[in-house]
């Protein structure tokens, strides 16, 4: 499987280490990368589609591969447990889950986040029950958003790879502390076999170096106490800290990636634009969506509309200045989340763009797209009818404020659903 | 070394005064007692309970060693994560290898009931590491509700002594013999007065190669209706009515380590608290027989396992409580 010829990656392989490409699907590319970071500990639990990963990377510490402790803990909230424990303790910890286990996990999120210890979750995205669903999609990611993690998403079992590492010195660096999650679309992503260029195991020490926390439990002559009771005193500005360093994060993931890029060709930034240079009509969107948003951008265009696509690298901390720059030029922008906000004013992803533009006295047109729910497969005609609907908005310069719902059976009217 | 009182004055344990938990409370005392017993440089893991809420209050820490705190349930899976890292660690050559010890404090709400899944998986696993159950028979932190550890008949504040229901209706769980069933190199029951057995019990944990359990009993003034100053005498007489014998069970062989007959009835035990005031009304005779026959049952089991014979209950002592 493994193809050992060194072949460039891209124009700036001049610069960049040699890739070796090798054919894996996602979760077997965070394995991958795993292997590579050989952290002291992982703890998780089995669960579908998070699966893939950590029997990989069983079988790396079953060989001696890595000199790793793999935990096969009883539960997901254990999981987490363990890897707070070996992260105060002054280990590099790394879980995996999804859906329903990051469910069980709740509460120990903000505990690690609270701690400001710098743990690694490869965050499988897979509906949440019920009814029962194992398939992708953003349910479990977006309950997660508000609970102090910086949260990467990426689109491939490539960018899988990548983001694996990046989060790694994302969550370690010393301005930022804080708990790390690297989102990849369950079933689309981590079942998804593609090539995946991998770099040398020297050139991933060097970028992800070692942790060295500045206290630890078993550093000698340590008094350290964590997770200390706070009461009306000196909760509020522990969290306050707290929050400040998440956004100060922003720009260690931007530096972060960059130098990624400077030793893999591969320049991800927060925000993946796509023919958005002149683009009126835009869908903003996060995940496997891309090659199907791509292409319906691509027939838009190919008719005469000015239309673009951004996808969000960076959900967390939510990227605005940015955001609201990449859509400075839209006049209608359509926001696909994959995943309900029951009850709430709009759905998760549309909230933040919403809030992101405003501030704009220019704000585009904005309306809100559900797909996708519990693994319904993303079609071309969907992605072109979210399109379609938002042209007719550019033409008319009516804002819709009703959520189209793509490949979902149901009778508009009565909102009945047709079996 | 051997445990002699003169010696142990000398020693700095680990724990200062000035922590907030109540006159007459036994958790300090076992903690001083645990930290004092250990040869190696411990790492302690706390659950959520009244200890922590009461030792560990930002800015201020009672604490002389490296803790952490990280929810109520999953304190044995804070310990199995610093096992995990302090072999990965010195693996790679990251630190040196030094005798450390992991010790988690638990109160029987976070073992019994809400942390028993986490208990039994990190027991299961075997990590080395020393789980101290800190027994005072209730969830006193949250205001003395029942746990799986409250015993029949006692009155809390979620089971009520009430017209049609006197105190608590079920018996409880024998967490110890549950431990034991996971096959770990030891496990023990102890108790807040007998101070050299329980040293001596952690000593012996702390040689134990994998995980070891430490079951002690810790009354609650608070939440059992006494005296402050009666904690030690109402340990005491636990273990005299063998409602808590004082065993151990290493490497799977049982044996009896504190008094090997039964010298009381439990109606002596009972008459100490005010958690039973309501049984001793007559209102429920039935359920202080159900108690002495819970006790006589697991009292003789235990005997059986220990190898000796079994033995009836003592008819009703004269002996005071108070002036013990």
């Amino acid at each position: 499987m493994v193809d050992t010829r060194e072949r460039p990656v891209s124009d700036d392989a001049v610069e960049a280490a040699p890739s070796t490409a090798i054919a894996v699907n996602g979760g077997e590319a965070i394995a991958y990368a795993l292997k590579q970071i050989e952290p002291e500990v992982v703890a998780a639990y089995p669960i579908t589609p998070q699966t893939l990963i950590i029997e990989k990377f069983a079988e790396y510490c079953a060989d001696g591969v890595v000199r790793t402790e793999y935990i096969n803990v009883e539960s997901e909230h254990a999981a987490l447990s363990a890897c707070v424990g070996a992260s105060a303790a002054g280990a590099r910890a790394i879980t995996a889950t999804a859906g329903p286990g990051l469910a069980l996990m709740f509460e120990m999120l903000g505990v690690t986040s609270g701690m400001r210890l710098p743990i690694v979750m490869h965050l499988c995205t897979r509906a949440l029950s019920a009814p029962l669903n194992i398939l992708g999609d953003h349910s479990d990611a977006m309950a997660m958003r508000e609970t102090g993690w910086v949260m990467l998403s990426g689109s491939s079992p490539q960018e899988a790879y990548d983001l694996a590492l990046v989060a790694q010195t994302v969550a370690e660096h010393p301005d930022v502390m804080l708990p790390c999650a690297n989102l990849v679309d369950g079933f689309m992503v981590t079942h998804a076999v593609e090539r995946v260029d991998v770099l040398p195991d020297d050139v991933v020490r060097d970028y992800v170096g070692e942790y060295e926390p500045e206290t630890s439990l078993l550093a000698e002559g340590s008094t350290a106490t964590y997770g200390a009771l706070d009461f009306r005193d000196y909760y509020f500005e522990h969290r306050r800290q707290q929050e400040a360093a998440l956004y100060a994060s922003q720009p260690v993931v931007e530096a972060s990636l960059k130098r990624f890029g400077e030793i893999s060709g591969r320049h991800h930034q927060i925000l993946e634009p796509y023919r958005m240079d002149d683009a009126e009509v835009v869908l903003v969107f996060m995940g496997s969506a891309e090659g199907q948003a791509h292409a319906a951008v691509d027939a838009a265009r190919a008719a005469g509309v000015k239309a673009g696509a951004l996808r969000i690298r960076l959900l967390r901390p939510f990227p605005v200045d940015a955001i609201a720059e990449a859509l400075s030029g839209a006049r209608v922008v359509g926001v696909m989340d994959r995943a309900i906000g029951f009850g709430s004013a709009v759905n998760p992803l549309l909230a933040d763009i919403k809030s992101a533009l405003w501030s704009r006295t220019d704000r585009p047109l904005m309306k809100g797209f559900v797909y996708g729910l519990g693994g319904r497969v993303v079609t071309l005609g969907q992605l072109n009818q979210a399109l379609g609907e938002l042209v007719s908005a550019f033409e008319s310069g009516e804002e819709s404020t009703t959520t189209t719902y793509l490949g979902l059976r149901e009778d508009p009217e009565s909102a009945e659903v047709s079996s | 070394m051997t445990l002699k009182l003169r010696d142990l004055t000398l020693l700095d344990d680990g724990f200062e005064s000035g922590h907030g938990l109540c006159a007459g409370c036994s958790e300090s005392v076992i903690v001083r007692q645990v930290l004092l017993a250990l040869a190696n440089e411990p790492v302690v893991a706390l659950a959520t309970g009244c200890l922590e809420v009461s030792s560990t209050r930002f800015p201020d820490t009672a604490w002389k060693v490296p803790l952490i705190h990280s929810a109520f349930e999953n304190a044995a899976t804070s310990a199995s994560g610093i096992e995990a890292a302090y072999k990965a660690l010195v693996r790679k050559g990251r630190m040196a290898e030094r005798p450390m010890t992991f010790v988690v404090f638990g109160g029987d709400g976070a073992t019994y009931d809400i942390g028993f899944q986490w208990l039994s998986g990190a027991l299961e696993r075997g990590h080395k590491f020393m789980y101290i159950c800190l027994n005072n028979e209730g969830y006193m932190n949250t205001g003395i509700q029942r746990s799986g550890a409250t015993m029949l008949g006692a009155w809390t504040t979620t089971t009520p002594a009430g017209d049609l229901v006197p105190g608590k209706p079920q018996w409880r769980k024998d967490m110890t013999g549950i431990v034991a069933s996971h096959g770990v190199p030891y496990v023990a029951q102890a108790a807040v007065h007998h101070w050299k057995d329980l040293m001596t019990k952690v000593r012996t944990a702390e040689k134990a190669e994998g995980p070891a359990f430490l079951n002690v009993f810790a009354p609650c003034d608070r939440g059992w209706r006494y005296e402050p100053e009666d904690t030690m005498a109402i340990s005491r007489l636990a273990v005299e009515t063998a409602l808590w014998p004082l065993y151990e069970v290493d490497d799977g062989k049982y044996k009896l380590n504190g008094p090997r007959h039964k010298t009381r009835p439990i109606i002596d035990y009972l008459e100490s608290q005010g958690r039973f005031r309501h049984l001793l009304k007559d209102k429920e005779p039935g359920v202080i027989e159900e108690i002495q026959a819970n006790v006589d049952r697991e009292w003789n089991r235990l005997r059986e396992r220990c190898g000796l014979e079994p033995e009836v209950t003592p008819e009703t002592t004269e002996a005071a409580v108070s002036a013990d």
